[in-house]
């Protein structure tokens, strides 16, 4: 009991330091705020991704060694990057949120912790894939696509419109993701192409074919991989990523891609922006810069198999052309409005939230 | 406020003597230094549902509303709560038998299933609901309840067959000598024993069952830990998620006054079995057969099928991923010690309120007490969430920290440690602390010297418990380590979360390997007499 007092009063001494320590620092540092130096990138560069370790690793390195940046990267989902960069507010250790999805982005931006980027990075991707207000800028393009079982479903029979999805001969066959920001930016995109009521009948219809749903994409293409589920909605980039994995061999699910003009075949992009802590530093914005570049842009297509958005860099291999697919006309800073769209997914009944 | 009459003269009858400030006395009253503690603890305790309630407040009050009174709220209400009384159920249905089992019969090869029992401990919720998903088609709410089920029934398992060894065979052995069959002497007598033991562990699996994402996610079930993950994460609705977790703090609220008012009906056992060898049953062939069969299936699907599906994947992957084996051992090391350093910190915090609680059963004891479970049904994100505001408003400067994540930890397992810490002091009979004074120690010394000694096994199962908890951890972890440091968790994580189940596996056998020491030292300690 002794050794037990000990190490109790070993942690309360630890912890009362610390927080002493805590209160010093903290002391100090609205005097460090007042002076607003612009240019004194103090400390590495802290980056927020929302894209996963395993894939974006490597650029960064490739960033750190060509420019000689130090760079800290934090990972998580780009939604709880966005929920916990609104909770930290001003207070946010983060100076760039590399984000897997526009809906993210236009949170963070709607409550003030992007700051505006230069005319000649936006400029660098087409209008369709940056932000209107100039804050975040797409850095890559990632498509929605149908998954089939190819054990029991055609090629040619498995869905490439949005209407065909909720056909009765597939009444709980199809799998998706309502919690997940990509399918809700689908849903999103289909309320500003097609219009509320027409939405809200589609909804209507999945719910009533009994969809199933599933967390997020990769548990959908594990449902099809194994038979579970014959039809799934996911991002195109999951079943290469997974044949990477797997082999190609291995995969039961195929991969379809949207009709011409049908929001199924929606292409969303990933994008970056300079968070409140990051503006001015000059550093923040030459990793921007260097997400635009050439050997960033074929970093996303090799690699991840992702679009890339600059001009003149050539598409993933064994995917099929960015301009092939030709999605709806949607302009993804609307794409802002998921809650709206969790509203009538709710309504709907298919969300669980 | 003080129980029972025979208390209430004694209070009257002592005079006050000593140092007795310090550590109180049970028939006095507790210690100011102790209610004082206890009381910075709890407040330390409760501020993650202090910013969740701060929060609805700064929410539009129309949404704040909305969010209430929608019909699917009540029926995710619902579902949770017909998820937690079943796998509740089901744990009690096999911990207490597989308790008897180990504890009162002669079955072959005891001590070794009593280890087996404690090992599901050590696998992660969100591995076994993974295996089940790739290997059977079981989902929803039975998929749920199954895989739920075989994780947590150690939480039941353990402490029964620790109370039924402590537990005392003289009211039994009366029972059976005055004629009455083994159901109703079980009924009758060894029930009440084991009830308040059955019942603490009946809490944490009710809790653990509330909190928890990763199963009801995997199994597609609508339980309200998915609905709040997929209104913050993915449909971003702040509102929502905060008027859900409100919703699931009252739940949990419910689920301790519920094990509170089993636990005040059934009074523990004043008396420590003395007689080792009786109240063992004999089985027959056939039943020594049967009892292993079960034992043994029940081994395989909580233990033997995620551990062996990890390992298929690891060896079906084609992946590119070289091992990363320094990285890997890095993962690990970090794990065992933020586990051990949560757990030092829960434990201590945990200390004023087991010892007050165990000794003063006092209705603001029981408040104080209470009030140290309501963070525990909150799922991981809105924890996470609640300490990344409270850092950065009170400490930036640990913001991102390993001891800000400790801190966290401690906050977050402080009842996980108080519930072992209580039982064990309760056991202490006061009269052997008498004694020792009238043997001319002082109050603290007294305790020191009794209590704390005997209790000190109990002390370390919580830290243990605690420890085993952080280990597995995810969501808070996730949102509070520093920057670029990862725990075998987090790791495993990131890998299943881009498919990369074949990279995945060592993490996963690790972690479970990692978790399996104090999962052995807790079904030994669990069941040391007291």
């Amino acid at each position: 009991m002794r050794a037990a007092r000990r190490t109790t009063t070993v942690v309360t001494l630890a912890l009362a330091a610390s927080f002493g320590l805590a209160g010093c620092s903290s002391g100090t540092e609205p005097a460090e705020a007042g002076s607003e130096a612009p240019a004194a990138d103090d400390g590495p560069l802290v980056v927020y991704s929302g894209r996963s370790e395993d894939l974006v690793a490597p650029l960064f390195e490739m960033f750190e060694q060509e420019t000689g940046i130090e760079t800290e990267v934090r990972y998580a989902s780009s939604a709880e990057q966005a929920q916990l960069l609104l909770t930290e507010g001003e207070n946010s250790p983060g100076h760039v949120f590399l984000s897997q999805e526009a809906g993210a982005l236009g949170l963070v931006s709607e409550a003030g912790h992007l700051v505006a980027l230069p005319e000649e990075t936006l400029g660098q991707v087409p209008e369709a894939y940056t932000s209107d207000d100039g804050t975040w800028v797409g850095v890559t393009g990632r498509a929605r696509v149908v998954i089939y079982d190819s054990e029991r479903v055609e090629e040619a029979d498995a869905p490439e419109t949005a209407e065909q999805i909720v056909d009765p001969q597939w009444a709980g066959k199809v799998a998706v993701a309502p919690g997940n920001a990509s399918f809700l930016s689908f849903v999103t995109a289909m309320r500003l192409t097609e219009g509320e009521e027409a939405t809200a009948q589609w909804l209507e219809a999945l719910a009533a074919n009994d969809v199933q749903t599933y967390d997020g994409n990769d548990d959908i293409l594990e449902a099809v991989n194994s038979g579970e589920v014959e039809l799934g909605l996911v991002n195109h980039y999951y079943w290469y990523a997974a044949a990477a994995e797997q082999g190609e061999d291995a995969m039961r699910a195929g991969l379809k891609f949207g009709a011409p003009g049908d929001v199924a075949g929606l292409v969303n992009a990933t994008g970056v922006g300079i968070l409140t802590a990051g503006e001015g530093r000059a550093d923040a914005q030459e990793l921007v810069d260097y997400l635009l570049s050439d050997p960033a842009q074929e970093f996303f297509a090799e690699e991840e198999f992702e679009y890339p958005l600059v001009a003149d860099v050539t598409g993933p291999e064994g995917v099929p052309p960015l301009d092939s697919l030709s999605g709806p006309a949607v302009d993804l800073s609307d794409l802002g409005t998921v809650d709206e769209t969790a509203a009538m997914l709710d309504d709907a009944g298919i969300t669980v939230g | 406020m003080t129980r029972g009459d025979g208390r209430r003269t004694e209070r009257v009858r002592r005079p006050a003597r000593g140092a007795s400030w310090l550590v109180g006395h049970g028939r006095r009253g507790p210690a100011p230094v102790l209610v004082l503690a206890a009381g910075l603890v709890v407040a330390l305790v409760v501020t993650p549902v202090v910013f969740i309630v701060l929060d609805l407040v700064a929410q539009p009050p129309g949404t704040v509303w909305d969010a209430f009174w929608r019909p699917r709220t009540l029926s995710l209400a619902l579902s949770t709560a017909g998820l937690v009384v079943t796998t509740t159920s089901a744990c009690l249905l096999v911990g207490i038998p597989t308790a008897l089992l180990i504890a009162r019969t002669d079955l072959v090869w005891r001590s070794g299933w009593q280890v087996v029992a404690a090992l599901p401990l050590a696998i992660p919720s969100y591995v076994a609901g993974f295996a089940w998903v790739s290997l059977t088609p079981l989902r929803g709410f039975w998929g749920s309840v199954v895989v739920l089920t075989l994780v947590s029934t150690p939480y039941v398992t353990l402490p029964v067959a620790a109370a039924l060894r402590r537990a005392d065979v003289g009211t039994e052995d009366v029972a059976r000598t005055l004629g009455a069959g083994p159901l109703r002497t079980f009924w009758a007598s060894t029930l009440p024993q084991i009830a308040p033991a059955a019942g603490a562990g009946a809490l944490l699996v009710a809790l653990y069952t509330l909190a928890d994402f990763g199963v009801v996610a995997i199994m597609r079930y609508p339980a309200f830990t998915w609905a709040v993950q997929t209104a913050f994460a993915g449909t971003f609705n702040r509102a929502l998620a905060l008027v859900l977790s409100a919703v699931l703090v009252a739940m949990a609220l419910t689920v301790i006054l519920a094990e509170r008012a089993v636990r005040r009906r059934v009074a523990p056992p004043e008396r420590v079995r003395t007689d080792s060898t009786s109240g063992s049953s004999t089985l027959g062939a056939v039943r020594q057969t049967l009892a292993t069969a079960v034992l043994a299936t029940v081994a395989c699907a909580g233990v033997g099928l995620p551990v062996v599906t990890m390992l298929v994947r690891a060896a079906q992957s084609v992946s590119r991923h070289e091992t990363e084996l320094d990285r890997l051992l890095h993962a690990a090391g970090t794990t065992v010690a933020l586990g051990l350093a949560g757990a030092v910190l829960a434990t201590a915090l945990a200390l004023p309120i087991g010892v007050l609680s165990a000794r003063h059963r006092t209705r603001p004891v029981a408040a104080l007490e209470t009030a140290t479970y309501v963070g525990h049904g909150l799922p991981g994100i809105v924890l996470g969430l609640s300490m990344v505001y409270l850092t950065l408003a009170y400490v930036p400067s640990i913001y991102q920290t390993f001891l800000a994540l400790v801190i966290a930890y401690g906050i977050l397992f402080v009842p996980k440690a108080a519930g072992s810490i209580r039982t064990a002091v309760a056991q202490v009979p006061l009269s052997l602390e008498d004694t020792a004074r009238t043997l001319g120690r002082s109050p603290g010394g007294a305790w020191l010297a009794v209590t704390g000694r005997l209790a000190w096994p109990g002390v370390a199962t919580g830290g243990l418990l605690v420890a085993l908890t952080i280990m597995k951890e995810l969501p808070a972890t996730l949102m509070l380590r520093p920057t670029g440091t990862d725990t075998l968790a987090t790791r495993l994580w990131q890998l299943t979360d881009i498919a990369a189940y074949g990279p995945a596996a060592p993490y996963a056998l690790t972690l479970v390997a990692v978790a399996t020491v104090p999962a052995l030292l807790l079904s030994r300690d669990w069941s040391r007499p007291v």
